[in-house]
């Protein structure tokens, strides 16, 4: 049975032109980039290109590019390394209630042992943050924003330009976790305002545990991980040379790719979620209906439980994830579907599906021709029917 | 072990095919009993047909907080025993099998003495489902609430007032024992006026000093389950 893998914001398959650059950094060029001879010195030339390769798709400079572990890695430096370095001037962080965990908890952790203060905000119905509602946010001890460029759950593609703009004229710094994003949307640091940006290689098609953090020249940042001061040292330890290949040839093909992969995957994320919504009842789709990540379709159905729905979906070889309790770690329901304004038996039943590279038109049909079986099955074997006719009316509406 | 008469449900055969292939979270004996769950009654109506010959019937969890379970009960009265034990289930998959293994438990073998099934234990139903990962031990801690209401149910039906279990609960009318437990199920149950309660639990009718306290456990519950 064909694999339809519908899981693409959680991680990539690692595209074959990715693992073939990799392949010789295992075992031709293998050397320590910080050795003097001859073997470290091709290893040093290779990542100093890739990082050059890096830094023209972001508009950035070569040297404004460290390598990381990865996105949260990127994000835990950001965050803790600007607040340690900046204590002297400030200590409030802005961010919102839709950030990945990296940034929330790093935001907590920052809240209890550094003494920071964090405001949290709101978005609207569709998970976007009102630029205005940042402005406003601003003190006079704020020391950083940091907003998503694009939600992981529900999609959403908020306005990073304008927040950037505004931090700029408040003369306050601006991070952005472009994991999701990196794949469909424009990295422009410029374009961006952005002087801190966090992106993963394994939302990209490339390999995990890799990523970068972009730091514009003069942002001051204390380390996190101490060592042979590699990555101007920033992030010290010896460079994951075959990662770092990698993660620099799938961000060159995402971004070359990025504007068709986004026309034919909006056609079919569109084509899933009007055949979610048309076929089977109590459902609606979560996030902003156009202002979205082309592969996200993130659907509530109401009377269900994502577990038991994945598990299902499972079963006929289809990947997909759930906002559910039932599934996380904390036994929280999504953090980010509530934020949006619905209630808890909405987070429990929403599915996110996200297509990717190998998704085709048959693959959706395959899902829209199970799930309304599926639902069928676990609303009847439910003594649940929530009375939810105004919350369906109310985002079907829109 | 003696199987009960299961409710097949319809999947898709290359689903059936696939079931015992595929890499699984769970033990094989909670996927079987997810993918073939026991004793389950079938959409609303089959529910209310059972409904109408049940002993006992008791409801626990809501949708948000992501687990809601009923169980329905027939009771061998001479013997004290339990002869049938049906259910439905909102919930995932631990939730679904460990629902379907606690009415089997409660009903093999010519059925469980009512004493014995109050006593059930979330680790017994775990135990007999050969485990479930420890995130998801919350999730099997509400059948054996469910039985126990619906246990409860029966005893209050059938006048045996004396043997209903208050667990951890609070007394909030002395005179008719009720607690705040039973002021939740009834609200769970559709009663969000006191009127309403009343109606169900005859709460504080001989002692009306207890009818604001009723008041707002009916409004913290109603807020909790209905927002």
């Amino acid at each position: 049975m064909r694999e339809i893998y519908l899981d693409n914001a959680a991680t990539t398959k690692t595209r074959p032109e990715v693992k073939e650059e990799m392949l010789k950094y295992f075992d031709v060029v293998y050397g320590n980039p910080g050795s003097f001879h001859g073997k470290g010195l091709d290893a040093k030339d290779a990542i100093e290109g890739a990082r050059e390769r890096v830094a023209k798709i972001i508009n950035s400079k070569a040297k404004e590019i460290i390598f990381t572990g990865g996105g949260t890695e990127s994000i835990n430096l950001a965050l803790k390394g600007l607040a340690k370095s900046m204590k002297d001037k400030g200590n409030h962080i802005i961010t919102t209630k839709i950030e990945h965990h990296a940034v929330l908890h790093t935001c907590e952790y920052l809240e209890k042992y550094e003494g920071c203060e964090v405001t949290y905000l709101d978005v609207d119905e569709y998970g976007m943050v009102n630029p205005e509602d940042v402005e406003n946010a601003i003190k006079e001890n704020t020391i950083l924003i940091t907003v998503m460029y694009a939600n992981n759950e529900i999609g959403t593609i908020n306005s990073v330009k304008k927040i950037g703009e505004i931090a700029r004229k408040h003369n306050i710094y601006f991070h952005t976790d472009a994991c999701q994003a990196a794949g469909y949307c424009d990295l422009d640091v410029e374009k961006l305002n952005a002087d801190l940006m966090s992106i993963n290689g394994s939302k990209i098609y490339g390999p995990k545990g890799v990523g970068i953090l972009y730091v514009k020249t003069g942002v001051q940042l204390v380390p996190l991980i101490h060592g042979g001061g590699q990555e101007r040292n920033l992030r010290s330890g010896t460079e994951n040379v075959p990662g770092i290949m990698g993660f620099a040839k799938a961000l060159e093909l995402a971004q070359t790719e990025k504007d068709e992969e986004t026309a034919r995957l909006t056609k079919l994320r569109d084509r899933l979620v009007n055949g979610v919504l048309e076929k089977i009842p109590k459902t609606f789709l979560n996030g902003h209906p156009t202002q979205r990540l082309p592969n996200n379709a993130n659907v509530s159905i109401l009377d269900i439980e994502g577990e038991a729905l994945i598990l299902y979906l499972n079963e006929y070889n289809i990947y997909t994830s759930t906002g559910s309790a039932c599934t996380s770690q904390t036994l929280d329901p999504s953090h980010v579907v509530i934020a949006t304004g619905l209630p808890y038996e909405a987070a429990h039943g929403s599915i996110r599906f996200t297509l990717g590279r190998e998704t085709t038109e048959e693959d959706v049909d395959k899902v829209l021709e199970v799930l309304p079986g599926i639902v069928e099955i676990l609303r009847k074997i439910s003594p649940v029917n929530v009375a939810a006719e105004h919350i369906i009316e109310a985002r079907r509406k829109k | 072990m003696e199987i009960q008469t299961t409710t097949k449900l319809s999947l898709h055969p290359d689903v059936k095919a696939k079931a015992d292939s595929k890499k699984w979270f769970y033990t094989d004996t909670v996927k079987e009993h997810f993918f073939n769950p026991r004793n389950l009654l079938m959409n609303d109506s089959e529910g209310e047909e059972y409904s109408k010959n049940a002993d006992g019937i008791g409801m626990v969890g809501s949708p948000a907080c992501g687990d809601a379970m009923k169980i329905w009960i027939k009771v061998d009265k001479k013997n004290d025993k339990i002869t049938e034990c049906k259910f439905q289930t909102f919930g995932c998959a631990s939730a679904i099998s460990s629902t379907s293994m606690l009415t089997v438990m409660a009903s093999e073998n010519g059925g469980m003495k009512i004493d014995d099934a109050l006593k059930l234990k979330p680790q017994n139903i775990m135990a007999r489902l050969g485990g479930l990962p420890n995130r998801k031990f919350h999730c099997s801690v509400l059948g054996d609430k469910a039985l126990r209401s619906a246990i409860n149910d029966y005893f209050r039906r059938s006048e045996q007032t004396t043997r209903i279990i208050i667990e951890g609960a609070r007394i909030v009318d002395p005179d008719t024992k009720t607690t705040d437990k039973d002021i939740e199920e009834a609200v769970l149950d559709g009663a969000l006026t006191i009127e309403d309660v009343q109606k169900k639990l005859k709460i504080g009718i001989g002692n009306k000093a207890v009818i604001p306290a009723v008041e707002e456990l009916i409004r913290f519950y109603k807020e909790k389950y209905f927002g």
